[in-house]
């Protein structure tokens, strides 16, 4: 199957093919980085271009070392070196950055929507590294792996989301895309952080955090943002960890092979207790080592590889 | 010069609707011919015009009013002037406008008030009746001078573009409105409960990922202005009403007799928060775009009467705001030059009769502003020719506003003005 698509900017793009095509191919791209030398010619001559709005440090690292194991050429700008602090817009930045004649841009934006006017304007392709509280597509894919890699298959699993949804950009990637995959999302969180009309995603809401992760194969929390209690949408950590965090004894009753995750990074005590993320049930470290895989792929795909990466 | 406006079809509900002849000399209308409609056909055939403007097979309408539009001078010029924009005005068949008072300096003194209509006389191309704001600086702390702005020739007072979030501060804006012979106008929006939105709160903003914007946010303000108005006895006018619960609320207000008006733009009756899709800022504007059950409620409003008046809420923006990331963009859409096609379109879709249509474009902003307007011997002859089959594509390049951002670039829509007199002088033609 040829990769079609020109820019990777949120999960409602991609079929169902293509996201098994980036899967597979994140899978042989695993191999790469378990090599004694991990690194292969494949995007030599290529230029891929961080743009990262928003601090980033385990997103812009993973794709900093995805680039750099295929040979890329990797430049990172961030806001506070970028022309963006002396007041450019952000679609002259990218004309400029256009002008120079990158093959991929990856962006991390504030603002949803930013990687759609970035797509819009530039010839290179644009990889959404997160925007806004829209899309987090990358973010998606490395879950679909990690859950691909242990459970086999995506079809017919329960997925639970559980925390900030409304804010949460993960959330939204992946009530799209595991939906798509045929697998059922159920999000549970405080009723404040629930937005209306979240079921268009395709995910249901579950009443409370327990009947949500009961008979879950994959627990997903959430990061909570302290600067939240602003908005009145939640009352302290201290309740919050109490009822929408995962404990010890909150996980007595969950599925003996159920995973759970989080998209990092992790405010233990708050969302999730320490013996819960260092347990056996996480696999927290598996979703960051899958990130690079997915990155390499992804940048792989768009600049149109098509030839074979064992062969390189 | 005299000018005879011949064989059109004279639509001025509650005064004339029948085929007819109006003679105009100067800048007022010296005499109105007409045939059927029960009274006495008469004959233009002893007027003696020095020019004859062929309406056959148009509809000859009071000049259109449009009481919500933004002209950003002074202090925004480059987003609109007060000719550019009375240039919009009269292409969209538009007479009369009324400028709301948020230019910088803002409009809050006889001193601005006087600017805006010495530029207004300087371009001579529509009728703009400045509004003034209600707090000193649109601040909500200090009521603004409003007998001094009347005087110097504003016609109401609102801080439009933020809500008069004292509640206090709207009582008094009201109770000395009345004494300066002022109308109050209303934007609604309870800030708190809006926050941080950028579009209507609902699906599309759950999937896009934006914040929302509930239609309570509208619909609560609107509440306390129908109380107040009650309290106080003042006419309030509500602007820009998009939300189905307020609506609601001002349908409930009007049985109980309480003296509230309202106005809402084409982009609520045309369109759903799904223009939004794809991020598009030129779908943005506060309040936003509603749901296709708000859309409805809208139209049913206008059409039993509980929405007076068809506002634009004109709201030009260069592409420095507007070609920015979605949170980022400004609010608001232009639209005097699709206002009127947009409103025939409710016309052809059987939402409203033609009549209704002018009643909500000319008949009762004039009533509500206290303008004399019917077609009839002596008044200033501001008329509008409107072409009902006329069809055309909408060209956001070629529009004569300054600005370009409107949300209906493409549509294909039928009927427009086709020839717009004030004063007399006809300021626009495409006959």
């Amino acid at each position: 199957m040829q990769f079609t698509q020109k820019d990777i900017l949120d999960m409602e793009s991609l079929s169902r093919d293509e996201i098994n095509l980036i899967l597979d191919t994140a899978v042989r791209m695993k191999e790469i980085s378990e090599r004694p030398i991990k690194k292969v010619p494949t995007l030599r001559g290529k230029t891929v271009v961080l743009f990262f709005h928003e601090p980033s440090t385990r997103t812009k690292m993973s794709f900093d070392i995805a680039a750099k194991r295929l040979s890329a050429d990797c430049h990172s700008i961030s806001a506070s070196t970028s022309s963006l602090v002396k007041g450019e817009t952000l679609l002259d930045t990218a004309r400029n950055l256009q002008a120079m004649n990158p093959d991929v841009i990856v962006i991390r934006h504030s603002s949803g929507g930013a990687p759609h006017m970035l797509a819009r304007t530039m010839h290179a392709c644009v990889i959404n590294a997160g925007d806004g509280m829209h899309a987090h597509p990358t973010q998606s894919l490395l879950d679909m792996m990690t859950v691909r890699e242990k459970k086999g298959d995506l079809n017919g699993k329960r997925i639970a989301i559980i925390g900030d949804i409304a804010h949460s950009r993960v959330a939204r990637s992946n009530c799209v895309g595991f939906t798509r995959m045929g697998a059922d999302v159920v999000l549970a969180g405080p009723p404040t952080m629930i937005p209306r009309g979240i079921e268009s995603l395709g995910a249901r809401v579950a009443r409370n955090i327990d009947e949500a992760i009961r008979d879950a194969d994959v627990i997903m929390m959430l990061r909570m943002q302290k600067e939240r209690q602003k908005g009145f949408l939640f009352s302290t950590e201290r309740e919050y960890a109490r009822v929408y965090g995962l404990s010890r004894d909150r996980i007595k009753n969950i599925r003996k092979d159920a995973l759970i995750m989080h998209p990092g990074p992790i405010n233990r005590g708050v969302e999730i207790s320490s013996e819960v993320a260092d347990g056996p049930y996480s696999v927290i470290l598996d979703q960051v080592e899958n990130g690079v895989a997915v990155r390499m792929a992804l940048l792989y795909l768009v600049t149109g590889g098509t030839r074979n990466v064992y062969a390189d | 010069m005299s000018t005879l406006i011949k064989g059109g079809k004279i639509l001025d509900p509650g005064n004339i609707d029948a085929m007819g002849d109006i003679l105009v000399d100067g800048d007022r209308i010296r005499k109105i011919y007409c045939c059927g409609d029960g009274k006495p056909a008469t004959s233009s055939s002893e007027a003696k015009p020095d020019k004859i403007i062929d309406a056959s097979g148009k509809i000859v309408v009071p000049g259109l009013i449009d009481m919500h539009v933004h002209l950003r001078e002074p202090g925004h010029e480059y987003k609109e002037t007060i000719e550019t924009g009375s240039r919009a005005a009269a292409h969209g068949g538009f007479t009369t406008i009324c400028c709301m008072p948020n230019t910088r300096p803002v409009n809050d003194c006889r001193e601005i008030t006087g600017y805006i209509l010495s530029q207004a006389k300087k371009a001579g191309l529509a009728r703009v009746l400045p509004v003034g704001a209600v707090s000193r600086g649109l601040e909500g702390k200090q009521l603004s001078e409003f007998h001094e702005m009347k005087s110097a020739g504003a016609v109401a007072v609102t801080d439009d573009g933020r809500p008069v979030t004292n509640t206090l501060l709207m009582r008094r804006a009201m109770e000395y409105a009345r004494g300066a012979g002022l109308l109050v106008i209303s934007h609604c929006e309870d800030l708190d409960l809006a926050l941080n939105g950028v579009m209507n709160e609902g699906e599309t903003a759950a999937r896009l990922g934006l914040s929302g914007i509930p239609n309570a946010a509208e619909s609560i303000m609107a509440a306390r202005d129908i109380l107040l108005c009650e309290l106080t006895g003042v006419p309030v006018h509500i602007a820009h009403v998009s939300a189905k619960e307020t609506v609601d609320l001002i349908r409930a207000a009007k049985n109980r007799g309480i003296p509230v008006t309202a106005e809402t733009a084409p982009h609520y009756f045309s369109l759903t928060d799904k223009a939004v899709e794809g991020y598009n800022t030129n779908a943005k504007m506060n309040p936003p775009l509603r749901t296709e059950q708000d859309r409805n409620a809208v139209r049913e409003g206008l059409a039993d009467g509980t929405i007076d008046v068809i506002a634009t809420d004109h709201a030009p923006h260069s592409d420095m705001e507007k070609e920015v990331e979605f949170d980022q963009a400004a609010n608001g859409v232009i639209g005097l030059e699709t206002s009127l096609p947009l409103g025939l379109g409710l016309v052809e879709k059987g939402i409203l009769t033609l009549s209704q249509l002018i009643e909500k474009m000319s008949k009762n902003p004039a009533r509500i502003l206290g303008l004399k307007t019917d077609l009839i011997q002596g008044n200033a002859a501001d008329i509008t020719l409107i072409d009902l089959e006329k069809t055309f594509t909408v060209d956001a390049g070629a529009f004569h506003s300054r600005s370009r951002n409107t949300p209906f670039n493409g549509w294909q829509l039928r009927g427009k003005a086709v020839l717009t007199m004030m004063s007399g002088r006809i300021v626009f033609e495409d006959l």
